[in-house]
């Protein structure tokens, strides 16, 4: 099946790739197709989120983890459920970037979390209440406060 | 909108299954209890506008996903 997207021309994905976001995603709640297209560089933490049926529509996606390194949180049970989540293993969970004109001071979505049951090809993103977190974490912060490497 | 008033310890069902009790009123802040089944979400409609807002923001401009990843690395 082939995807016509703004940032890659057209690719070719699997139909089993496919993941189906019920209630879409705020803002877009009639997307309800969404493929992950990892980045080839196995370096690069920096994924995209791209609608199926959208060619122009593709977030930037991190795993949160990767970046927040005591990122804690605890899915709710609304979404166990609606995502039939059975096991942890099945879980994989992203954060939509969002890139200012001034890069550095890029920031995630830490109460948003993309939540994707990959057995069953469901997502959702979770909205979750906090108060260790926002919805506009910088990036460029965390990173620095790390050490630098 | 429906739109209802309560008093204190009053409350309001929803669809017969979902509750909506008012627990206090003080300061101009109501405190509500809200009773509902396991598959229901029960949000801040903020924290829904602030999310929506983030996504939209998120879209529309052509990145340079190398640039980001240095500066990451640096």
């Amino acid at each position: 099946m082939k995807i016509e997207t703004v940032n890659f021309g057209t690719i070719e994905i699997e139909e089993d790739k496919v993941i189906y976001f019920k209630e879409g995603i705020p803002g877009f709640e009639d997307e309800k197709e969404f493929v992950i297209i990892l980045n080839e560089d196995l370096d690069n933490p920096f994924h995209f989120l791209q609608s199926k049926n959208t060619g122009e529509l593709s977030f930037v996606i991190v795993n949160p983890f990767e970046i927040f390194k005591d990122y804690d949180i605890e899915i709710p049970e609304t979404t166990v459920k609606k995502l039939k989540i059975e096991k942890k293993e099945d879980l994989v969970i992203y954060s939509i970037v969002v890139v200012p004109e001034d890069i550095s001071k890029m920031t995630v979505n830490l109460l948003g979390p993309i939540v994707i049951n990959s057995r069953e090809k469901l997502g959702k993103q979770v909205i979750i209440e906090d108060s260790r977190y926002t919805t506009k974490e910088l990036i460029f912060k965390e990173a620095s406060e790390k050490g630098g490497k | 909108m429906l739109i209802l008033s309560r008093k204190k310890a009053e409350s309001i069902i929803i669809d017969g299954n979902i509750e909506v009790k008012i627990i206090d009123i003080q300061d101009g802040k109501v405190r509500l209890g809200i009773e509902a089944p396991e598959d229901i979400e029960i949000l801040r409609n903020e924290l829904y506008i602030e999310v929506e807002k983030e996504n939209k923001a998120a879209v529309g401009r052509k990145l340079d996903l190398n640039n980001m990843k240095e500066l990451l690395k640096k």
